[in-house]
């Protein structure tokens, strides 16, 4: 494996990011258009429902869709400009094998014989767990479980794994220790119950917008909004209470809450008797964590911590809401269930206005992590280690136990056995960890070091640089399908569209490789309903049980909360997808009458006691730093940072810092700063703001090359949800050097290129002006 | 026309700009917005507050535009000028107290937001007001407003002697809202200049200016 074969200027000019600006025919063919298609956003967890505009195979536009129950017509930037993608220049169409000169248009033949043979030599020399597959919860339901029995029965290797990896699996992990199943507690309509709402770690306006109307329907109604933040993020503004806890301190914090609804007498006995186990032991666990002891390690005032308390305890109702923030920590797994332990604590579960649920950061975050893309599960929620759990889905897929391999490794860990030289082979769908895995550089060396490389994907993305052969997949609007979003609701995706030149739908991507390997005998579909009826077989009795649903259901109600498991015994013990029924009527919240997805029927309490991130400040790297997102972009960018319109809003990364800090530093908004970690460094320009503590640097992540501001994180796991410390680590900052200020200047000029035909008139300069105000 | 109004609540606004993109899709405007953000200075404050034109009951733009080319609807709507009339002397622009109009000098002619007449003129809600995620911009009866949410919806505004009465609602909040959007307010007051060692990497370099109780407001 080599470096990229292009300079960097090549990969710009033929690749891109290529800001795209208008719809095929320009915005004079806004209002002629052939069909309006109803179908959801490729974007963020909460799938709005949308309208696209269809006109000779081609999406040229959007309509608000207000029968969609979720957001009713509402978009955030991201939503209103996705129909950009389709028709992008900068769109993969035709296989390509990677040569000393960059790359070179192969046949679809070419590209999958040589994929193959490339697999089947590398697991013949160094064993089938050399070769590891890597996915993307982009991917709908469908394409997740394909994508699970594809790697496990086709590439018959343990080690796959996904990017949701980096997003919700602490909270997947903390959730199900605590009441025995990962979903969100409720759907959104009890948000607007609550007569308290606690928001910690997340910035809701810029990641999840359509839910601020949601929050702010509740304090209209006289909710109180307790907003727990190292930053004062849009919605922070409003709240009733704002606590300003130190990055890496939410533990302490939340346990000093349980202390005081302990001491202050606000715990609901009757529930916690009847409905829970364990909790002598967090009590015991909080016993010490007194206000003032949290006040030290937070920097919140033990008043306002007494008061949060207070608030949450005494309410009647109250709601929880965390994402990224104190997910994304070596504690990740702990802060979740210091969260569960309050809800639990207070009875603030199962009933309506109570609730505990994380935000999904992904457009499938939710259900592409039910279905088995992830190292350790199978379809349906299901353990890959238990015994049971394994009979059942061999039964399904029509294999013995042996030939099911077991656990595999993580995302992250993955990447450190290709950098071992233990993985040799990679095929990745739909994924960049270049840009969206912690520490960047160390991530470059790994890909190089892989002696094959195939990734499918629409856009050639940082990642997909580093393939040897590249096969042009599928855009959501290009296949149909189902996701679940943020609230756990299966909904429909349609397929306005096929594919463009010589892209394919992704599903038929994988069943070609899997035939060529010898193992199409298990992957018999003609379409993607079929694959959705073996997913139903497949969870049916999971905790993830989606058995009772069908996609002609899906759309007569505007979606179905899963579980929704079969009604009658027939549905219950048959292999034959005809025989499965479509009674019941899904659940929107969970837990209703205390009931528990444990084996006991009950919820558990867990203690966690206070510990320190994995690397904390000192005198070498004084500055806490800490990333997140902003609302015109989507995660790692690679589909957002070609959308002209949003990159305009927001073109490339900034420091966040207080004017204090920068006043020491001697630092003014715009000047450009040398950031370090002991991984990396970054130059970026500053922007001072004094809606940040004034210890605490903040970074958007959805850049790549040396604007990402994973070259400074840290590759430390959680040990239980092995998700990366992302959200906590330790930095300095100074002012750049004018060397440093031109290579900056330059790598702002080579992150994209302006489209070169844009419409007359358009006046671009105009418009960016107006929206990066 | 219909009992349907125009709310602009800017303490929901989150600045997502969702409404300035939505309102560029527009087929009579070509990837313009014409609604605009306003923002408190980015550095003090995350408040934003979204400005559509007000569709005054007796719009100052029309009456002085020597060329007769902005015009009222009858339901209340006031257009953005007529290409053939508009002789592009910016006289609106100057003229709105809510500085609304803009010259737009690619196609010598004022544009401003006419709430979405090709939508609202049969039935179908603004683009900006049906995509806004916080509801910050609502477009509905009045009943389904106050069904929905608080706050107090005034259409009435002061300019020196001018008394403007206008077809969309500006929605103050019920109570006080007091904004303090400085963090180190916010935190823990016992970090006086020492207390602050383990948290501020910078305090060796020049000791807090902070006292108990008071924040750094004003003082940088
Ligand atoms: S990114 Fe999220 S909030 Fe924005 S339109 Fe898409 S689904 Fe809705
Ligand atoms: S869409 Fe709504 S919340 Fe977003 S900037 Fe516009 S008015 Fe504000
Ligand atoms: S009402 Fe229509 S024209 Fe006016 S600002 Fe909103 S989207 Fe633009």
């Amino acid at each position: 494996m080599v470096k990229p074969p292009l300079s960097q200027e090549e990969f710009l000019d033929t690749y891109g990011p290529t800001l795209h600006y208008a719809p095929p025919g320009g915005f004079s063919s806004v209002e002629d258009y052939d069909a309006l298609v109803d179908t959801h956003c490729c974007f963020c967890g909460q799938q709005c429902g949308i309208k696209l505009k269809v006109k000779d195979n081609a999406i040229v536009g959007f309509e608000p869709r207000y029968d969609f129950p979720f957001n009713k017509g509402k978009l955030c930037p991201k939503g209103i400009k996705r129909y950009l993608q389709g028709s992008h220049p900068d769109r993969l169409l035709h296989p390509m094998r990677r040569t000393e000169h960059g790359y070179q248009q192969i046949t679809w033949d070419e590209a999958l014989t040589e994929t193959v043979s490339k697999i089947q030599e590398i697991q013949a020399k160094y064993g089938r767990d050399s070769f590891a597959m890597l996915s993307g919860v982009s991917l709908t339901n469908e394409k997740s479980y394909l994508v699970g029995k594809f790697a496990r029965l086709a590439l018959q290797t343990a080690n796959l794994d996904y990017n949701g990896r980096l997003c919700m699996v602490s909270a997947g992990a903390g959730n199900k220790k605590a009441y025995g199943i990962d979903r969100a507690s409720n759907h959104w309509e009890d948000i607007t119950d609550a007569k308290v709402i606690f928001i910690i770690g997340t910035n809701i306006a810029e990641c999840f917008p359509i839910t601020t109307d949601y929050i702010w329907r509740a304090r209209d109604r006289g909710a109180k909004i307790i907003y727990a933040d190292p930053r004062m993020v849009p919605m922070a503004r409003t709240a009733d209470l704002y606590l300003p806890l130190r990055c890496g301190s939410d533990s302490a914090l939340l346990m000093s809450m349980l202390h005081v609804i302990i001491r202050d007498g606000l715990t609901d006995e009757a529930f916690i008797e009847a409905h829970t186990t364990g909790f002598g032991d967090v009590r015991a666990a909080v016993a010490d964590a007194t206000p003032e002891w949290a006040a030290e390690i937070t920097g919140v005032p033990a008043a306002k911590i007494e008061q949060a308390a207070r608030w949450y305890g005494e309410a009647e109702t109250g709601m929880i809401l965390h994402a990224r923030g104190l997910e994304h920590q070596v504690k990740g797994v702990e802060n979740v269930m210091s969260c569960a332990n309050l809800a639990l604590a207070t009875g603030k579960i199962g009933k309506p206005g109570c609730g505990h649920s994380t935000i999904t950061g992904q457009g499938n975050g939710q259900g592409g992590r039910e279905h088995g893309h992830k190292c350790d599960q199978l379809p349906g929620n299901r353990d890959i280690t238990n015994p049971e759990h394994r009979k059942y889905i061999c039964e399904v897929w029509g294999v013995t136990d042996e030939e099911l391999p077991g656990k595999g490794i993580t995302a992250q860990e993955i990447l450190n056995e290709i950098h071992e030289g233990k993985i040799k082979g990679l095929l990745s769908i739909c994924f960049n960890p270049l840009v969206s895995l912690p520490d960047a550089n160390f991530n470059r060396e790994a890909l190089n070091k892989l002696e094959h490389y195939a990734v499918i994907d629409f856009f050639l993305s940082e990642t997909a640089q580093h393939a040897d052969i590249v096969l042009p997949g599928s855009l959501q609007e290009e296949d149909e399908g189902t996701t679940t979003s943020g609230e756990g609701r299966v909904i429909k995706i349609n397929a306005p569209v096929t594919p463009p030149g010589e892209a394919r739908r992704d599903w038929e991507i994988l069943l070609d490789i899997a035939g060529r390997l010898g193992r199409g005998k298990y992957f018999q579909f003609n379409n993607t309903q079929e694959i959705f009826n073996e997913l139903r077989l497949a969870s049916r009795g999971g905790t993830a049980d989606y058995s009772g649903i069908t996609w002609e259901k899906i759309v007569d109600t505007q979606g179905i909360f899963w579980p929704c498991p079969q009604t009658t015994d027939e549905g219950k013990t048959t292999m034959h997808i005809e025989n499965l029924d479509d009674r019941h009527p899904g659940t929107p919240r969970l837990y209703e009458g205390g009931k528990f997805y444990h084996p006991d029927g009950k919820a558990h309490f867990n203690a966690v006691s206070w510990r320190e991130s994995a690397e904390v400040v000192d005198d070498e790297y004084p500055i806490w730093f800490t990333t997140g997102r902003v609302v015109s972009q989507y995660l790692s960018g690679s589909q957002t940072r070609r959308i002209g319109p949003l990159v305009d809003q927001f073109p490339h990364p900034k420091l966040e810092l207080h004017p204090r800090m920068a006043k020491q530093l001697k630092v003014q908004t715009d000047d450009w700063v040398t950031i370090q970690t002991r991984r990396g460094e970054v130059i970026i320009q500053a922007n001072v703001v004094n809606t940040i503590r004034p210890d605490t640097v903040f970074m958007a992540y959805h850049w790549g090359g040396k604007e990402s501001a994973n070259l400074l994180t840290q590759r430390a796991l959680d040990p239980i949800s092995k998700i990366p410390e992302y959200k906590v680590s330790a930095c300095r900052v100074r002012l750049a050097t004018p060397e440093e200020q031109t290579e900056g200047e330059r790598t702002q000029f080579l992150s994209s290129r302006t489209e070169k035909n844009l419409p007359a008139g358009y006046n671009l300069a105009e418009r960016r002006k107006e929206l990066r105000r | 026309m219909s009992d349907f109004r125009f709310f602009v609540d800017p303490i929901r606004c989150i600045g997502c700009k969702a409404c300035m993109q939505a309102c560029s899709e527009c087929d009579t405007h070509k990837g313009k917005s014409m609604i605009h953000l306003e923002y408190i200075e980015r550095g003090a404050s995350t408040q934003t507050a979204p400005m559509v034109c007000m569709h005054c009951d007796l719009p100052t733009c029309a009456a002085v535009c020597p060329a007769d080319a902005i015009k009222r609807t009858e339901d209340g709507v006031v257009q953005s000028s007529q290409a053939p009339r508009c002789i592009g002397c910016s006289n609106c622009v100057n003229a709105c107290p809510f500085g609304v109009p803009r010259y737009y000098p690619e196609i010598d002619q004022m544009l401003k937001c006419d709430m979405c007449y090709d939508r609202t003129s049969v039935g179908k809600k603004p683009m900006c007001a049906s995509v806004c995620p916080s509801e910050a911009l609502f477009y509905g009866t009045l009943e389904e407003f106050q069904s929905r949410r608080g706050g107090k919806p005034q259409n009435s505004f002061q300019f020196g002697a001018q008394t403007i009465t206008t077809k969309v609602f500006l929605v103050l909040p019920d109570g006080e809202m007091g904004l303090d959007m400085d963090v180190i307010s916010h935190m823990d007051a016992r970090f006086e200049p020492n207390a602050f060692d383990h948290l501020d990497p910078f305090a060796h370099l020049e000791p807090l200016p902070m006292e108990q109780g008071q924040t750094l407001r004003g003082r940088l």
